[in-house]
């Protein structure tokens, strides 16, 4: 079924008049809620009246994730703390993480957006959900929690890890739908074997899957393994977390819901429109949200984007699967990692700024594994192996803690980096999405 | 009257330890003893050589992670006790071994300890009240 046949099924016309609308509310709404937006705006000297139609927005000033950090915690708050219901915090690039805040209608329109994406991907209400998405500050557990409410699933909120517990209640429950990252549902795969369950005969039906890039050749091993039907699912904090863009049946582009995340595809170097079918850099501009509206932010994601009608009647344009990223982050278990952040713990431990890398790999149905290799000059080396040790583990712990995922930490010998032009190479992605 | 240790930092690698070898023998540096500590990942590198500061020279020169370090060689009598007798000074007198390691010497009945000590200085001044002969250039030009 399609959730909000009216704004899933609206007509471009229709649309570009709402998202004008909407758009020029917008920058009215900031103007007068949010001076971070206010004074950005009167810089380029924009007022709400400069925006006529959604064709004006290309006039916008971008919003970046480093603009996020700079205005830690609230500034680019548009409510009181009073109107927040609740906070979400996501990684970022150095030091201070994102932070992004919900009104109660915020959480509402995450709930209509997410009840839309468990619908495209096929969920029906009363189909049981069992939602392996960590809870807590990322996003993915309650953002999918709160889909499953609004459209009437029974929802398991088993979150991430356990995985013996997961495949338990499958067993016992007989869910039918799964949300969890690609990856993990391809190593739950093993686990499965080994305790004797038979992957082909689960009782999940469709695989929500996310939070992570993954290929076609990904979703064609996982949806043989357990004979399910994986969709694959796109959000970001920044804009709401899960349920910006979600795919169909026919697997041929993820749904955007425009008439709330109106997106564009730039030229990630001019900055310009891309032209029309060709890949680039997904914009995004929330048109309704109250707690921390974005103009125009940059996702750094690399997309392309179709707006022709989908077989499954939706109107909405569908974007590709993630082509890759104009910066350097990787997504590791879900979770976004920036080499930055790894150089800002290494260069608090030692006062020094020894070279180092990041190794992702990720073996045949295990999870990813990040790996940080660390040159050993001069001033960190000593001749006793246990203060070595000692370094190499609180490296680790302090990555671990900043990250929020576990990684190995593997000291190795001066200059052995790859350095290309004379710049290290940061990150080394073996993993086959 | 300490004597100097050059330790080199190694990536647990086939073929490592040979090209430092070589880079010492290219420079004229002589080992006279060595000892490997590894972990999982790495090792440490630890020798006694004639000429250290050459040694580190072309160590550094050639990207390696290399540092003097100071420690005390101890000549001991080659025959069962020998260690022990010395282990038993220390132990009385709550000195504290990081690591040690011994060669036994080709023109005498000697065997020479390699001791690295928490506190060297006070390692040094309770061996010599002790009696116990402590070398110094001896051992790098042995």
């Amino acid at each position: 079924m399609i959730w909000n046949e009216k704004m899933e099924c609206i007509s471009k016309d229709d649309l570009l008049d709402l998202a004008s609308q909407r758009l020029k509310n917008m920058v009215s709404y900031l103007s007068a809620n949010c001076p971070t937006y206010k004074k950005n705006l009167d810089q380029h000297g924009l007022t709400a009246s400069d925006i006529r139609n959604i064709g004006d927005i290309i006039k916008l000033p971008f919003t970046t994730k480093d603009d996020m950090r700079d205005s830690y915690p609230f500034g680019l708050f548009s409510r009181p703390l009073q109107d927040i219901a609740e906070i979400h915090v996501s990684s970022g690039t150095t030091g201070n993480p994102t932070v992004v805040g919900y009104t109660k209608d915020d959480i509402k329109l995450w709930s209509e957006v997410m009840a839309r994406a468990l619908c495209c991907a096929g969920a029906e209400p009363g189909d049981m959900l069992q939602n392996a998405y960590g809870y807590g500050l990322f996003t993915g557990g309650l953002g999918l929690h709160y889909g499953a409410l609004e459209m009437g699933l029974t929802v398991i909120p088993v979150s991430s890890g356990q995985t013996k517990r997961q495949l338990k209640l499958m067993d016992d429950f007989k869910p039918r739908i799964l949300s969890c990252t690609p990856s993990y549902l391809l190593y739950m795969a093993e686990e499965a074997k080994e305790m004797g369950l038979d992957p082909q005969e689960s009782s999940w039906q469709i695989g929500v899957l996310g939070a992570e890039p993954w290929s076609e050749s990904m979703r064609l091993e996982i949806e043989q393994l357990w004979n399910i039907l994986a969709t694959d699912i796109y959000g970001l904090s920044e804009i709401i977390g899960p349920g910006v863009a979600q795919e169909c049946k026919y697997k041929d582009g993820l749904h955007i819901f425009w008439d709330v995340f109106y997106p564009e595809i730039i030229d990630p170097e001019s900055g310009l429109p891309a032209k029309e079918g060709q890949s680039g850099e997904l914009v995004i501009t929330t048109l309704t949200k109250q707690g921390i509206p974005l103009l125009r932010y940059r996702t750094r994601d690399i997309v392309s984007i179709n707006y022709e009608k989908c077989a499954c009647g939706r109107t909405s344009p569908r974007i590709s699967k993630i082509k890759g990223r104009t910066d350097d982050m990787i997504i590791v278990r879900g979770i976004n990692v920036f080499p930055s952040q790894i150089e800002h713990v290494l260069l608090g431990i030692e006062g020094t700024q020894p070279h180092y890398q990041l190794v992702v790999d990720r073996k045949s149905g295990e999870l990813d594994d990040l790996e940080v290799l660390v040159e050993v000059e001069e001033k960190i080396f000593s001749d006793e192996i246990k203060k070595l040790r000692a370094l190499e583990e609180k490296i680790r712990k302090e990555i671990e803690s900043v990250l929020g995922i576990l990684v190995k930490v593997k000291l190795v010998e001066p200059k052995t980096i790859e350095r290309s032009m004379g710049k290290a190479k940061r990150v080394i992605d073996k993993r086959q999405v | 009257m300490k004597l100097t240790q050059i330790s080199v930092f190694l990536e647990n690698r086939k073929g490592r330890l040979h090209e430092v070898c070589v880079l010492l023998s290219e420079n004229r540096v002589n080992i006279r003893a060595l000892t490997i500590a590894e972990s999982e990942d790495f090792g440490i590198l630890r020798m006694v050589v004639d000429r250290p500061d050459s040694a580190l020279q072309a160590l550094k020169k050639n990207g390696f992670s290399a540092q003097l370090t100071d420690v005390v060689a101890i000549e001991v009598d080659d025959e069962p006790g020998g260690l022990a007798k010395i282990l038993k000074v220390l132990t009385d007198k709550n000195i504290n071994i990081e690591y040690m390691y011994a060669f036994v010497e080709k023109l005498s009945d000697k065997a020479v300890l390699v001791f690295r000590f928490e506190d060297t200085d006070l390692a040094v001044k309770v061996l010599k009240g002790s009696g116990i002969k402590i070398l110094r250039k001896e051992v790098e030009e042995i």
